[in-house]
């Protein structure tokens, strides 16, 4: 087999190429020579290819899938629903979905599957969408893998949508990936940027990687729908107008694909958690610094005051202070609120990469070095012991709590 | 039973740093690390294996040197490795990965369970787990926290939900993507170290796999990377320190409107 990927004799060995691959595939001996490729490193990721200002990188061309792109219309939002209470993902990906679908000309439209929805189209229109699909059957009661993917599926080789969004939620991610591979489309886990390419009216997909180190931009050029998920609290949620109308249309599917190999015995609610760290404003996150599980009232007293959630670093989690699902970072939650409040976090990367693009972080932490005041927009040396229950009690006294 | 754990060599995060001048990531130096949660999925093999028979068998699909990958899977305990390697996969986004993936999984056959991490740490998609039981026509199970029960035809497991957890039933054979809470991985023991050292791992191409090479790489996935750069680094911000009587008023009036703000 040829090389993938190859420098070309028009190479005026100005190392841009080096300088903007992520994997570190690109070596330059010495100026004035040309850079290698190191096959085994290079995983064709293209960066190269765009940052070479002289067309002298070629790279292998993906083979034409041969699908008419213009059979697809229409921006989809898989319209979450727990209990048919609908998940507020779904009015921030109709939000988002408002925008993409006036650039391309399209309509806005919201799927949702379940049992005795149909009160609930009206929510979604009055959000903006234009039409809302609907499959409203008792075997679609609650989430299930197999059968909420064959209907998806069902309704994406019916319909045809050119975008197709949907949260970045345990549901969302489980179930969409199933879609996407079975109806050969790209999918782009975790965006936190969308937009419409002016010129090939590609959906441009941008997400962070690494841990937040790095932001890949994505494009599906030849298939279709495009297909992302997207991360809680990075769009706007739509707002809510009364007046909007909207098409209702109830579909039909074959009791075949209502099946579903494994199934839900029960669902066990989370006793202690109130609040679903990822959809939380504001997020008061506690770690080693609080010495022991009594403390973490101190922050549960905090974020009673200001309505947020509680969150935890994995050494908090570790000392089972609290349960897993409170855990913030790589191991546990990415989070993205508006605020978020690190209580004797020192701020290691694996920390920082679950919650480093929240709008703003409090630091709280006794040690002036710790990382964590450098990702700060505000960071507090001192005891954490005497500073929580002051913030508490001002804050109280401030927003007249 | 045969329980097939998936997994992927990343580079340790820890040790990711950029490079100022060329604000590109240094990826020279960082140690290849077993992606931290297909730990857990080794783990839950061998607990398994301990408590049910069997084998462990560790599927990789990556460039030669994840082979070291599979050897510290077999250092664990897992009973052999298997490397899916070829510049044809050279390319492959999570499409055409979770393709190779279950083309070299039904290759091994007789498989019971498939056991993935719920997501790798450096594409953090967590969609070849669920890529992988589509191709394969299989149940799944993602976010596993614990496994209740296995026997000869179902297992019952928790998915651990934003709010909760459900119980589970499937069928077997399954795919589980697991989460931290899991288990504790052990580490290696002496044995197994041995047993690493000696592992014959073979190498599976592309022509060794009973595939459709346009599915293959590049040709076979669907998304394209347009774009690569590093987010501007977070600037740290103002410091309080010294007597909190006197800055907490303070920074609680600048507080105020963001948190009434985010409280609608």
């Amino acid at each position: 087999m040829s090389d993938p990927i190859k420098i070309k004799d028009n190479c005026v060995f100005c190392g841009a190429c080096f300088k903007a691959c992520p994997f570190g595939a690109i070596t330059q001996a010495e100026r004035k020579t040309a850079p290698v490729i190191d096959l085994q490193k290079c995983t064709l990721c293209g960066a190269c290819v765009v940052a070479c200002k002289f067309d002298a990188i070629w790279m292998k061309e993906k083979a034409s899938t041969g699908i008419d792109l213009k059979a697809f219309k229409d921006v989809w939002v898989f319209a979450e629903q727990h209990e048919g209470e609908i998940q507020s993902i779904t009015f921030e990906l109709l939000g988002e979905g408002r925008k993409l679908a006036d650039s391309l000309g399209m309509k806005l439209c919201a799927v949702m599957l379940g049992s005795n929805i149909q009160d609930k189209a009206q929510a979604l229109i009055s959000r903006g969408a234009d039409k809302v699909y609907m499959v409203d059957r008792p075997e679609l009661v609650h989430f299930q893998d197999e059968s909420y993917g064959n209907v998806l599926i069902e309704l994406v080789n019916r319909h045809k949508p050119n975008v197709f969004l949907c949260g970045a939620s345990t549901i969302g991610r489980s179930l969409v990936s199933r879609v996407a591979v079975k109806v050969n489309a790209g999918l782009t886990a975790d965006c936190t940027e969308l937009a419409i390419d002016p010129k090939t009216l590609n959906l441009l997909q941008t997400r962070p990687a690494f841990g937040g180190n790095i932001m890949a931009t994505i494009e599906t050029p030849s298939s279709r729908p495009q297909m992302a998920t997207v991360r809680h609290k990075v769009m706007k949620e739509a707002i809510v107008n009364p007046a909007l109308k909207g098409e209702i249309s109830l579909e039909t599917i074959a009791e075949v694909l209502l099946q579903s190999k494994a199934h839900r015995l029960k669902f066990v609610p989370e006793v202690e958690s109130t609040m679903n760290i990822a959809e939380a404003n504001i997020i008061v996150a506690g770690g080693r610094g609080l010495q022991s599980v009594e403390n973490f009232s101190l922050l549960r007293k905090l974020a009673d005051v200001l309505g947020a959630g509680v969150g935890a670093s994995r050494a908090a989690v570790d000392s089972n202070w609290i349960p897993y699902s409170h855990q913030v970072g790589q191991t546990g939650k990415t989070v993205c609120p508006k605020i978020y409040f690190a209580v004797g976090i020192s701020g290691q990367i694996q920390h920082l990469a679950g919650m480093q693009s929240s709008d703003i972080i409090i630091a709280i932490n006794k040690d002036p070095d710790a990382p964590i005041f450098k990702v700060a927009t505000y960071g507090i040396v001192g005891d954490l012991f005497k500073i929580v229950p002051q913030l508490t009690a001002e804050f109280k006294k401030v927003l007249g709590k | 039973m045969r329980y097939i754990v998936c997994i992927k060599q990343v580079p340790e995060t820890t040790d990711v740093k950029i490079n100022p001048a060329t604000n590109t990531l240094m990826r020279d130096g960082v140690v290849s690390i077993i992606n931290p949660f297909d730990m857990y999925a080794i783990e839950e093999g061998l607990r398994l294996k301990a408590l049910h028979g069997g084998t462990v068998t560790v599927l990789s699909m990556g460039p030669p040197q994840a082979e070291t990958a599979l050897r510290e899977a077999i250092a664990m305990g897992a009973d052999d490795g298997i490397l899916v390697s070829d510049r044809a996969f050279a390319g492959s986004d999570t499409w055409a990965t979770s393709y190779t993936l279950a083309m070299a999984i039904r290759k091994i056959g007789n498989y019971d369970l498939i056991i993935c991490g719920k997501q790798a740490s450096d594409g953090d998609t967590a969609q070849v787990g669920p890529g992988i039981a589509v191709h394969l026509d299989l149940p799944q199970i993602t976010y596993v926290r614990k496994i209740e029960t296995l026997d000869d035809k179902n297992i019952v497991a928790e998915r651990l939900m934003e709010n909760g957890y459900e119980v589970i039933q499937s069928p077997l054979p399954c795919v589980l993507t697991v989460v931290k809470e899991i288990n504790e991985p052990r580490l290696p023991s002496l044995k197994g170290k041995m047993a690493a050292k000696k592992a014959l791992i073979p190498t599976w191409k592309a022509a060794d796999l009973n595939c459709d090479p346009k599915c293959l790489g590049l040709d076979g996935s669907p998304t394209k990377v347009v774009k690569i750069f590093t987010p501007a680094p977070r600037k740290g911000g103002q410091i309080f320190q010294g007597e909190p009587e006197e800055f907490i008023p303070q920074l609680v009036a600048k507080m105020k409107d963001a948190i009434l703000g985010a409280a609608q």
